[in-house]
């Protein structure tokens, strides 16, 4: 998305779906929430499902044999459907719901390293994973876990002073030793849109797999995993107005069918003696115990909420406000921008500095003006050690986000340098 | 808890605010008996702290450290305070700071005790600052029992 054209929807109807959005904090300040890469708000209708839910149908899945049962059972597998539409799936068995993003990458790594040696796409002493330096720690941390099991070498792709990533090694760094190849759609961070069709391009020519970590791309793009070409792609329902609790891990069919189980429990087998036993065919076979049924159906009320708005309008209304906050951050005076400086694929995660206030300090004076930001390191250490500072404040913005917050956040910041001036 | 505007003050006190922009025995420096870094996991911010110790008392502590204004002025009210005392008296100090720290605001300082300390009062009722307040005197009572592991069992 280098540009995105086009009429958007009229963000003060918006956000009145948001009950909290209206919400008035302390000093009677209008609440001005710009963490939504940390988390999304919620609509109505997702507090709705859940509510739902557990008022008319809550009973557990695929095991009760009543008819509370089957309506909860019908629920959640009509949640896996709608996503899987929501997303290009070709089937909705592709779906495996997880509890977050973090669990579905590590549930790839986990058993990619259990693989081996049966299958070909075991990761093993001597293979080599290429992760890149831009990656939040759940995309990090599961690889080398792997790479310590194994024995496999993990490598990584660096990054451009601009905040991009630096694939003038692509044909080095991925090569016939490459097993897999795992890596962010969209930086939480820098808020980078990676080029992923060079390098699942490349991957695919040596026989890796390719893995996404599309938990901040799913949220803000129009995504078609079969158009994407990628094996796995993993995301979060709570960045996407959906609940906490529920994670997605899509992956193609033949590959997760070839893979053994992750965790052992319920539900996941085909059949139990106790020597030994046999598992179920995806997805339940990554799915042991009681899922998160509840927060199934309020995923599948997100995607249709965000399905109704129209993934390109919510794009384009992402485009717009990153492009209006990074001319208006960057006016003042001492004021970094840690990554790309221009709305060219980009998404809406503005990390910066300000000279002489650290970023904890920033945050909290942003706080007493009612304006919601994170300050730290955003769980991607590397990336922000690749640019020499310890920590950012980052404001982040979604499709509820106005100019008028903008302008706030820019208000509070000269408070802010004022106050400790 | 309310995080207005006016409370802004009660948080980031004068005291505080002198501390952070002229730190006082800022610096690594020998001898030293124990160093020891710390970290704050949630938000980044690190210390390596020295200690020197010398005939039962804490004769100099020396420190750097990366973090925000509450972080920075504590590892400097943490120096004017504890150097120079017996080792005894300083951790009975940090006793103190860190019981008015985790107090949730309801604890009355000791200004006598906790002289520029009692700044700090304010931050008690942020919870997501106090692990800031506390960062430098963790990592001094940490290194006071490396360098002399009999006051752990005092």
């Amino acid at each position: 998305m280098t540009t995105v054209e086009g009429a958007t929807y009229d963000v003060t109807q918006v956000r009145e779906d948001f009950p909290i959005l209206s919400r008035r904090l302390a000093g009677d300040l209008p609440l001005v929430y710009l963490d939504s890469a940390n988390t999304s708000q919620k609509p109505e209708a997702v507090i709705d499902a859940l509510e739902q839910h557990y008022q008319l149908h809550n009973a557990n899945v695929a095991r009760a044999m009543h008819q509370l049962g089957a309506e909860a059972s019908e629920a959640f597998e009509d949640a896996r459907t709608r996503i899987a539409e929501f997303i290009g799936a070709p089937l909705r068995e592709e779906v495996v719901f997880t509890k977050n993003a973090s669990e579905a990458l590590n549930l790839v790594a986990r058993v990619l390293g259990d693989a081996a040696p049966e299958s070909s796409y075991g990761v093993a002493a001597g293979d080599e994973i290429v992760i890149t330096e831009m990656e939040h720690h759940s995309n990090i941390v599961p690889w080398q876990l792997l790479a310590e099991r194994s024995g496999a070498v993990l490598r990584w792709f660096g990054v451009t002073d601009e905040g991009r990533l630096d694939l003038s090694n692509l044909d080095s760094l991925i090569t016939e030793r490459t097993k897999v190849v795992s890596l962010a759609w969209v930086s939480n961070m820098l808020g980078t849109i990676n080029p992923l069709d060079g390098v699942i391009k490349r991957a695919h020519e040596v026989g890796a797999l390719v893995v996404v970590d599309g938990s901040q791309a799913v949220p803000q793009l129009p995504v078609d995993v079969a158009a994407l070409g990628a094996d796995f792609v993993a995301f979060t329902g709570h960045k996407m107005v959906g609940p906490t609790g529920i994670g997605v891990l899509w992956g193609r069919y033949d590959l997760l069918a070839e893979l053994p189980p992750f965790l052992g429990g319920g539900e996941m087998i085909e059949t139990v003696t106790m020597e030994r036993s046999t598992y179920a065919r995806p997805p339940a076979r990554f799915e042991a115990g009681t899922p998160p049924i509840a927060q199934a159906v309020g995923l599948a009320a997100a995607a249709d909420y965000l399905a109704a708005l129209g993934m390109d309008k919510v794009a384009a209304h992402e485009q717009e406000i990153t492009a209006y906050a990074l001319g208006a951050l960057q006016e003042i005076d001492g004021l970094t921008v840690v990554g790309p400086k221009e709305a060219v694929d980009r998404g809406g995660a503005i990390s910066f500095t300000l000279d002489g206030v650290h970023p904890h300090d920033v945050a909290q004076l942003l706080d007493s003006r009612g304006v919601a930001v994170r300050a730290g390191h955003h769980c991607a250490k590397p990336a922000h050690l690749r640019f020499g500072v310890q920590s950012t404040t980052r404001a982040s913005f979604y499709l509820y986000t106005t100019t008028d917050e903008i302008d706030a956040l820019v208000e509070a910041l000269h408070y802010t340098k004022n106050y400790f001036g | 808890m309310n995080v207005d505007a006016q409370n802004m003050d009660s948080l980031y006190q004068e005291i505080i605010l002198d501390h952070y922009k002229n730190p006082h025995g800022a610096g690594l420096r020998d001898p030293f008996e124990a160093e020891v870094h710390h970290v704050n996991p949630t938000c980044g911010d690190e210390i390596t702290l020295r200690v020197h110790l010398d005939d039962g008392a804490v004769a100099d502590v020396s420190y750097d450290a990366q973090g925000c204004s509450i972080s920075q002025a504590s590892a400097s009210v943490l120096n004017d305070l504890l150097v120079g005392k017996g080792i005894d008296d300083a951790l009975d100090v940090l006793d103190q700071f860190q019981t008015l720290m985790q107090g949730k605001g309801q604890v009355e300082p000791d200004e006598d005790v906790l002289e520029d300390g009692i700044a700090f009062a304010g931050v008690a009722q942020f919870p997501a600052r106090v692990k800031c307040a506390l960062l430098s005197w963790m990592a001094f009572k940490d290194a006071v029992l490396q360098a002399d592991p009999q006051e752990g069992t005092s």
